[in-house]
């Protein structure tokens, strides 16, 4: 939920972009309303998708963690000797994240929504901006407010989730506030609510399974440890550990670094009162993968990024942030963006509807069409099923290489595939080399693959390359008798060079080295050059890059730079651009210039900064404003030596010196009296 | 147990005012600590009787301060609050929680929202008219060392309380510190002082063999402890502690009596069998490398798989690809004297040997004098000039700033609300600077001023 949270905002941009489809006089209004219904479908479908797809990849490490809470809470109601001897100590679950903590949210509401579910009632989560301060007090106050207003809530039959609204609500009407928050206060609340909450439990649909435990555990989750003030979290572990007899705690870390951070950030004398047990979540690069084959590698989803898209997609990932929310937030931008500027979109669509759309095509967006480059090179039939299976086979034969020439992840394959004709790379044909010399039983076991992949494609020609890929594995399984006697022929020479000494066995193997050269192939080797002959072929006939295909613009979204420009913010750029040219910003007629020069009607900062551009690395304050009264009384058509001028513009002009200042290209210096320094290089 | 050590049992003592046989329970309960508990019954004097104002009790962690007061003070059945300045960390709520240990709630629902030491007194008189002690009355305070960091005054209103309020009323302070280091600058009245020495190897053996398992007998539990204390008594006398140890290792003490291997009084097989296991466990569990519950796992699956991977053993971290170089820089900035950054990034910067660099006082390893603060402009330009591509200056290398700082990898030193020119301290050790450089192909050793 917290992950798509621009969505409303989408839906306004977009009923604004259709004025602007009105306004270039396309032919908009229908076409428009259908691409927009044609976006919101494929996005929603998107979405569950990649929801559903994520829930499966956490599914693994929350279930761990919820065994977790469950024994812990078991072992404490039935202890034995042993755990009994060591019932001062904490359970702790330290969850291992990754770096990307925006990232974490999605995480942490679905394990406190399943906590809740299936373990206890009481678990409340923290952050560390929440419990700001070096005083205890906060955190203890957010965490009496979220347990006992869950409960509230809970009695009133409500709702589960509503544990952040009802902290809202608390916020408002002090009911807590007069009562000093302490522990003890929670100690009591939570017998009274564990005696009389089973009792009168509320007819419950879920909460059936914590009404069978007695004494559910206090769930404290803390989201992000790292940020938490040391002393804070030391104090609030050693009061915890006062009371941990009569209640039932339980605290789960969020860990983004690594596990070591828990030891410096606790001594020995806090650490000790916690038994801490590590998780480790996905590695958020395997996530990608995984969300790039559901999402991208499919036939399932019409919409396509291109080459360079993808790139800049990936690259802000694997450089800036780590973070998969905000790719799958990129991809969706491209869809919109591919939506809204592409009028041909509408037959990004399936099939039928796409059938559909094209009957109700008009005469200009025909026009279009044939406009367009990939129309004018006519080359054959477009189809991306073919490309996604030929990848995804080339990938498995070559993901097993040394070195891996194709790349490790599929992704990369991808994106050689989308750039170039991927058989004229270098890559490619060391790739075939490596391929040449593989013994028998992985070649078979790589085909095998290939097969796999290709069996459940229904497409013509998918299914002769299947066809004729299956015979040659046959014949490779044939080889295997012959094979066996030869090396039974082999054997007894292998015998002979046991007995004999060094240098002789040097001259056999050079003379055995010779002889392979100069014999016929085996028909093994025989049999493996032709299987990547008609690999090649395959790769050949199917993969070449989009742009080549017909209709392309159709799927593939190709703008590069504007997804980089939403995605990866440039504040300092766009800041000399607004002042350096101020048209693009402001569409005022009388800024344009054609030149690159700063008209002198331009705001009083613009013309500031222009004359700064000018100077050297100490500016005189006053030669500065004689240049701008020049300026400014040229554009007002004053003389600029009247009276009536100075009193007027020094003020304007020392708002727009302080407005640089503010922005950083200057800063005051006591090196020179009535000068500035500027603070960056360069000018006319 | 009949063993008997010097100090005569405590029921033996003379304490007139409470019943024999409250004071062999009171005896019963706390082995090894006589001497002190009859130290401080005589103090305490008879129930009515005024005593001391003010008692100081200090002793290492787990010498038993606290639990032989609360056990004194709940066996005999005396008024008492027993606060934690840990947990009371404002006056207001030590007030409240006094006040409500000794009067009762009505008299803590009248302390206005934010009391003063006055209207703490004020209360506390006005209730003590209606009820006047019988008993003395005990404010027990654990953890008074974090009394001096409240109100400046109120320690030394704490150890005189018994004036103010005028009643039988004494406080017992109780801390790890000695009263030197509690002393205001105004100067209080010296509370008395009462020292909890360590338990001896003797001691911590009596008291360890009393928690014994159920289904063994005393005398094989007496014997493990006697083992556990001969290897774990050189690093630890910490009495909780060294309870944990010896309930985790227990089972697989036991092991080989359960399987019949070995008879109860085969103390050299049986000791033989936990040696190893004991001292890998002062390696582990101890440190808390290893949490006691993955202890317990590790005994039932008994597999040798190497060495075990404690917390400290993961260090490493995943992080995007400027972030590293952002690291990278910000380390090379808290290590070099800004001084040496044209030798070591501006490309042609001739020949310039280090000895030219050296001042007097440099000549120490900047890596013993620890990271030195840098502002956000150096740290980008070294940045810059460190990775190898263009980069443009997008709002995600800023932020990227930012996370490393929430990650503890670097720390602002300036204020968080100085915008302008905020500096900062790299955090991370030499260890994992180079495991990071090493993942981007870049050799951090060449650029620091230090190893040149």
């Amino acid at each position: 939920m917290g992950c798509f949270v621009f969505k409303p905002n989408t839906k306004k941009k977009k009923t604004s972009s259709l004025n602007d489809h009105f306004t270039h006089g396309c032919k908009g209004a229908e076409t428009s309303d259908i691409r927009f219904r044609l976006f919101h479908d494929l996005w929603n479908k998107t979405k569950t998708d990649i929801e559903i797809l994520q829930d499966e990849l956490n599914k693994k490490v929350l279930d761990s963690l919820l065994d977790f809470t469950r024994k812990c809470s078991i072992t404490r109601q039935h202890s034995n000797w042993a755990s009994q001897m060591r019932a001062s100590e904490i359970p702790t679950a330290a969850l291992m994240l990754g770096v990307n903590v925006p990232d974490h949210d999605m995480t942490f509401q679905s394990l406190s929504e399943l906590l809740q579910q299936s373990v206890t009632p009481h678990v409340v989560s923290v952050q560390a901006k929440e419990c700001a301060g070096k005083l205890i007090h906060n955190m203890e106050k957010r965490v009496l407010e979220r347990l006992m207003d869950t409960l509230v809530a809970a009695a009133d039959d409500e709702e589960e989730e509503e544990i952040e609204a009802a902290a809202l609500q608390q916020s408002d009407t002090p009911v807590h506030r007069s009562v000093h928050c302490s522990l003890s206060v929670l100690c009591e609340w939570y017998n009274t609510q564990t005696k009389v909450g089973p009792k009168s439990s509320t007819p419950g649909k879920k909460r059936s399974s914590p009404s069978k435990d007695q004494y559910p555990p206090v769930v404290i989750i803390f989201k992000d440890l790292e940020a938490f003030n040391q002393k804070v979290l030391q104090d609030f572990i050693l009061i915890c550990s006062r009371y941990v007899e009569r209640l039932p705690l339980m605290f789960i870390f969020g860990i983004a670094t690594s596990p070591s951070t828990i030891q410096h950030m606790l001594p020995h004398s806090v650490s000790s009162l916690l038994c801490i047990e590590l998780f480790q979540s996905l590695s958020c690069t395997h996530h990608l993968a995984t969300v790039i084959d559901k999402l991208i590698l499919t036939p399932k989803f019409p919409f396509k990024l291109s080459g360079k898209v993808m790139q800049v997609l990936i690259s802000l990932f694997l450089y800036h942030d780590f973070s998969v929310r905000n790719f799958i937030k990129g991809v969706q931008l491209a869809l919109l963006e591919h939506f809204h500027s592409q009028p041909l979109s509408v037959l990004c669509c399936k099939k039928k509807e796409a059938l559909r759309n094209l009957a109700q095509l008009s005469h200009g967006d025909l026009e279009r069409i044939r406009q367009l480059p990939s129309f004018t090179r006519y080359t054959g039939h477009w189809s991306k099923f073919k490309i996604l299976c030929g990848q995804k086979c080339l990938h498995a034969l070559t993901s097993s290489l040394p070195r891996y020439p194709l790349g490790k992840q599929i992704r990369e394959l991808h994106l050689i595939c989308l750039e170039k004709n991927v058989w004229e790379t270098e890559d490619y044909q060391s790739a075939m080399k490596l391929l040449k010399m593989l013994a028998k039983d992985e070649l078979i076991a790589l085909l095998q693959k290939c097969t796999e992949i290709l069996q459940p494609i229904k497409s013509k020609m998918m299914k002769s390359a299947f066809v004729q890929l299956e015979d040659m594995l046959n014949k490779f399984k044939q080889l295997d008798g012959e094979m066996g006697e030869a090396s039974s022929l082999t054997s007894p020479l292998k015998n002979f060079q046991k007995k004999t000494d060094l240098f002789q066995l040097q001259k056999a193997l050079l003379e055995m080295n010779e002889s392979r050269r100069s014999k016929k192939q085996s028909p093994y080797e025989n049999l493996r050059s032709d299987v990547l002959e008609f690999i090649d072929n395959l790769v050949k006939s199917h993969l070449p890059p989009p742009e080549s295909q017909t209709l392309n613009e159709v799927c593939y979204y190709s703008s590069s730079s504007s997804v980089r420009r939403h995605l990866n913010a440039t504040p300092r750029t766009s800041i000399q651009a607004a002042l350096s040219s101020p048209y693009y910003y402001l569409p005022n007629e009388s800024l344009q210039t054609d030149d690159g020069s700063v008209s002198n009607a331009a705001p009083d900062i613009c013309i500031v900064h222009k004359l700064h551009l000018e100077c050297g690395r100490l500016i005189n304050l006053y030669d500065w404003m004689q240049a701008y009264s020049t300026v400014v009384s040229a554009a007002e058509g004053n003389d600029p030596d009247s009276d009536n001028f100075g009193k007027f513009s020094s003020a304007r002009f020392i708002r727009a010196v302080s407005e640089l200042e503010f922005l950083g290209f200057i800063k005051s210096t006591k090196q020179k009296t009535d000068h500035v320094a500027r603070l960056t290089w360069g000018g006319c | 147990m009949s063993s008997s050590p010097l100090p005569p049992p405590l029921q033996q003592q003379r304490h007139p005012g409470y019943e024999e046989e409250r004071l062999r329970r009171v005896a019963e309960q706390l082995p090894c600590r006589e001497v002190q508990a009859g130290m401080l019954l005589s103090l305490m004097g008879e129930p009515q009787q005024y005593s001391l104002p003010c008692i100081f009790i200090y002793g290492h962690r787990a010498s038993g301060k606290s639990y032989v007061v609360n056990v004194l003070l709940k066996e005999l059945e005396l008024p008492h609050a027993t606060i934690s300045c840990a947990e009371c960390i404002t006056a207001a709520l030590l007030f409240e929680q006094v006040l409500l240990a000794l009067f009762g709630g009505d008299a803590a629902a009248t302390l206005p929202r934010y009391p003063s030491l006055s209207d703490f007194v004020r209360i506390y008189r006005h209730h003590r008219s209606r009820a006047p002690a019988e008993q003395t009355r005990y404010i027990v305070l654990e953890k008074a060392e974090l009394l001096r960091d409240m109100d400046a005054n109120l320690l030394s209103v704490l150890v005189r309380l018994q004036e103010l309020v005028e009643d039988n009323l004494t406080v017992l302070l109780l801390s790890e510190l000695v009263w030197d280091t509690f002393r205001p600058n105004t100067g209080c009245l010296e509370p008395l002082p009462l020292h909890f020495p360590d338990y001896t190897k003797a001691e911590l053996h009596q008291i360890l063999s009393r928690d014994r398992h159920p289904s063994y007998s005393a005398d094989l539990y007496a014997s493990y402890i006697h083992i556990l204390l001969g290897i774990f008594y050189a690093v630890c006398r910490d009495l909780r502690e060294l309870r944990h140890l010896a309930a985790l290792n227990f089972t697989k003490f036991c092991e080989p009596v359960t399987e019949g291997k070995a008879k109860e009084s085969d103390t050299h097989k049986l000791w033989r069998n936990i040696e190893p296991h004991l001292k890998k466990a002062m390696q582990t569990v101890y440190l808390r490398e290893v949490s006691s519950l993955e202890w317990e796992k590790m005994q039932q699956v008994e597999t040798e798989t190497g060495p075990l991977r404690g917390l400290s053993a993961h260090t490493h971290v995943e992080l995007p690809f400027y972030s590293k170089f952002l690291l990278i820089a910000a380390y090379l900035a808290s290590y070099n004297p800004a001084r040496t950054d044209k030798r070591f990034f501006v490309k042609h910067h001739g020949k310039i040997k280090k000895t030219k660099f050296l001042k007097k006082n440099e000549k120490t390893s900047n890596h013993l004098l620890g990271p030195k603060p840098f502002p956000l402009d150096r740290l980008l330009a070294i940045f810059y000039s460190v990775v190898d591509s263009r980069v443009a200056p997008t709002a995600s290398i800023f932020s990227q700033i930012s996370s490393l700082v929430t990650l503890q990898l670097l720390t602002q030193v300036s204020h968080v609300d100085q915008l302008d020119a905020p500096k900062y301290k790299c955090a991370v050790s030499m260890d994992f600077i180079c495991a990071v450089s090493r993942t981007v192909n870049f050799d951090i050793i060449k650029y620091l001023y230090d190893f040149l």
